[in-house]
C-alpha cells in the first residue's frame, strides 16, 4: 500500500475542512471494508485518510425521533441487521444489512459506508430507496438533507459535494401496514457480491415500490400504483408483463464478471415474481413491515 | 500532513503494547511483521477468506482491512492469545479431537470466528454455526470437521458451567 496521511479529527468541523481542502486527494475512512481493498490494489492513492470515527458529532447509535427512525453514520451493518425496529418496521433493510459480506465484514461496514461507495450492487440501496431514506450530510457550507433517490450517480459517484460528510440516515416512519422483502442473486451461497438485488415493498393501499441493483451504474426505484401487483389475486401472467414494464430500465454491464447481462435481467423477472409474492404474504400475515 | 510512523497503544493476547507504526500498514501486517505474531494469516487481502480473523474489543474482524492506527486503544485476541498456558482452549481441543484441521492454514481465522460466534451465542444449531464461519474460507474443504467442532465445543463449554 503507497504512504499517506492518516488524520483523525475530533470535530466534524474539521474534518470537513479537510475533506474540503484537499478534495479529491483526501478519502474518509469509516468501516474501511472497501476503501482499504482499493487504497491496496492502487485503484485510489489519497494523499490523507480521514478517519471519520473520532468525530464527536458522529454515532453508531439508532435513534427514534418524532417522525423516522435516524441510523448514525457509524452504525455497522450487524447492528442494523440485529436491530428489533429495524426488524420490524423496516425488514427488508434488516435483510440487506444481513448478507453484506460475512461477519468479519458486517462488524466494520457501515451504512453510510456502503451508500457513500456507491456501488451498484451495493446491498442496502434498493431497501433505502424503497423505504424513501433520507441522507444527512454536512458540508462546507452547512447541513442538507438529500432524499436517497437524489444521492447516487453512479458507482463511486454521488451527488456529495465537495467536503460533505454524510452525518446520519434517516427512515421515514410507515404511514401505513406494508410488506417487504430483500432478495439478491450470488454466484455462490455463503458471502459474495450480488449480480442482481432487489426490494420490494408492497402496501396497504395498493401501492407497490420495488428497487433493483446490480442492474445498470446505480440502483432504480420505480413504483406500481395500478394495484395489479399488490393484488393476491391478479394471475402471475398479468404480473411478470407489469414487472417487464417496470423493469425496462434495468441496463446490466457486459463487462461484469459477475454474471451476463441476459443471466441478470432473467434473474430479476424471477426475483421479481417471487419478491412481489412474499411482500403480499408478509403484509397479509405481519403487522407492520 | 505526514506520513511519519505514529505510536500507538493497544493490548494483545493480554499484554499492554506500545509500538510504532506507518499510518498505511494494516493491523495485519503489524502484527505480523512488527510484534512477531504468525498465527494470523494473510491470504486474499480483500475481505473473502477470512484468515486475518482476529478480535478486535470483543468482535471479529479481517485484520487485513482494518489499519493499524485504528486499533489504538484497542483490545486485541489473535489466535496466540486463546490458550492458557499449557491448555488449550475448549474449540482449540475440539478442533484437534474432530481432525478438524486438515493443511491447518485457515485454522487461525476459524478459530477467532468461532470464539466469536460462541461467546455471542453458546448454543448454536448447525445453521448458526454456517452463517458464523462463513467468513472464513477452507480450500482443503474440512468444513465438516470443523462444524462438528464448534458444535462439540459448544456441548464442551455447557458441561463446564
Amino acid at each position: 500500500m503507497r504512504a499517506f496521511s492518516y488524520e483523525r479529527p475530533g470535530h466534524l468541523d474539521d474534518a470537513v475542512a479537510l475533506l474540503a481542502e484537499h478534495g479529491p486527494e483526501a478519502r474518509p475512512l469509516a468501516g474501511g471494508t472497501d476503501l482499504i481493498i482499493r487504497l491496496r490494489d492502487g485503484s485510489i492513492r489519497p494523499q490523507i485518510v480521514v478517519d471519520v470515527k473520532g468525530i464527536a458529532e458522529l454515532d453508531w447509535e439508532i435513534r427514534e425521533a418524532d417522525d423516522h427512525l435516524r441510523i448514525g453514520a457509524l452504525t455497522v451493518m450487524t447492528d442494523i441487521a440485529a436491530d428489533e425496529r429495524i426488524r420490524r418496521d423496516y425488514q427488508a433493510l434488516a435483510e440487506a444489512a444481513a448478507v453484506v459480506g460475512a461477519v468479519q465484514i458486517r462488524n466494520r461496514a457501515t451504512l453510510a459506508g456502503n451508500i457513500c461507495n456507491a456501488s451498484p450492487a451495493a446491498d442496502t440501496a434498493p431497501a433505502l430507496l424503497v423505504y424513501g431514506a433520507t441522507v444527512v450530510a454536512t458540508g462546507p457550507t452547512g447541513a442538507r438533507r438529500i432524499p436517497m433517490d437524489e444521492f447516487f450517480i453512479r458507482s463511486g459517484v454521488t451527488t456529495l459535494a465537495r467536503g460533505e460528510i454524510v452525518t446520519a440516515i434517516e427512515l421515514p416512519r410507515p404511514a401505513g401496514r406494508r410488506g417487504a422483502v430483500h432478495l439478491r442473486r450470488t454466484r455462490r451461497r455463503g458471502h459474495d457480491l450480488a449480480s442482481v438485488t432487489l426490494t420490494v415493498a408492497v402496501h396497504d393501499d395498493g401501492v407497490t415500490n420495488l428497487a433493483f441493483g446490480s442492474l445498470g451504474p446505480r440502483a432504480i426505484l420505480v413504483a406500481d400504483d395500478t394495484g395489479l401487483l399488490a393484488d393476491p389475486a391478479a394471475p402471475d401472467a398479468a404480473k411478470v408483463e407489469r414487472l417487464e414494464t417496470l423493469f425496462a430500465a434495468a441496463s446490466p454491464s457486459a463487462r461484469s464478471m459477475r454474471a451476463s447481462p441476459e443471466y441478470r435481467l432473467a434473474m430479476l423477472r424471477v426475483l421479481g415474481l417471487r419478491a412481489v409474492g412474499t411482500a403480499i404474504r408478509r403484509l397479509a400475515e405481519g403487522p407492520v413491515q | 500532513m505526514t506520513t511519519a510512523n505514529r505510536r500507538i497503544d493497544l493490548t494483545v493476547n493480554g499484554r499492554a503494547r506500545s509500538i510504532e507504526v506507518a499510518p498505511h500498514h494494516t493491523l495485519l501486517e503489524v502484527l505480523r511483521d512488527d510484534l512477531g505474531l504468525r498465527g494470523t494469516k494473510e491470504c486474499c487481502l480483500v475481505g473473502e477468506c477470512g484468515a486475518c480473523t482476529v478480535l478486535v474489543d470483543a468482535v471479529s474482524v479481517d485484520s487485513c482491512l482494518m489499519l493499524a492506527v485504528e486499533a489504538h486503544g484497542a483490545t486485541v485476541t489473535t489466535v496466540e492469545g486463546l490458550a492458557t498456558g499449557d491448555r488449550l482452549h475448549p474449540l482449540q481441543q475440539a478442533f484437534l479431537d474432530t481432525g478438524a484441521a486438515q493443511c491447518g492454514f485457515c485454522i487461525p481465522g476459524q478459530l477467532i470466528s468461532a470464539t466469536a460466534l460462541l461467546e455471542l451465542n453458546p448454543h448454536p444449531t448447525r445453521a448458526d454455526v454456517e452463517e458464523g464461519l462463513a467468513g472464513n474460507l477452507c480450500r482443503c474443504a474440512g468444513y465438516e470437521q470443523i462444524i462438528e467442532a464448534v458444535l462439540a465445543a459448544a456441548v464442551a463449554g455447557d458441561a463446564q458451567r
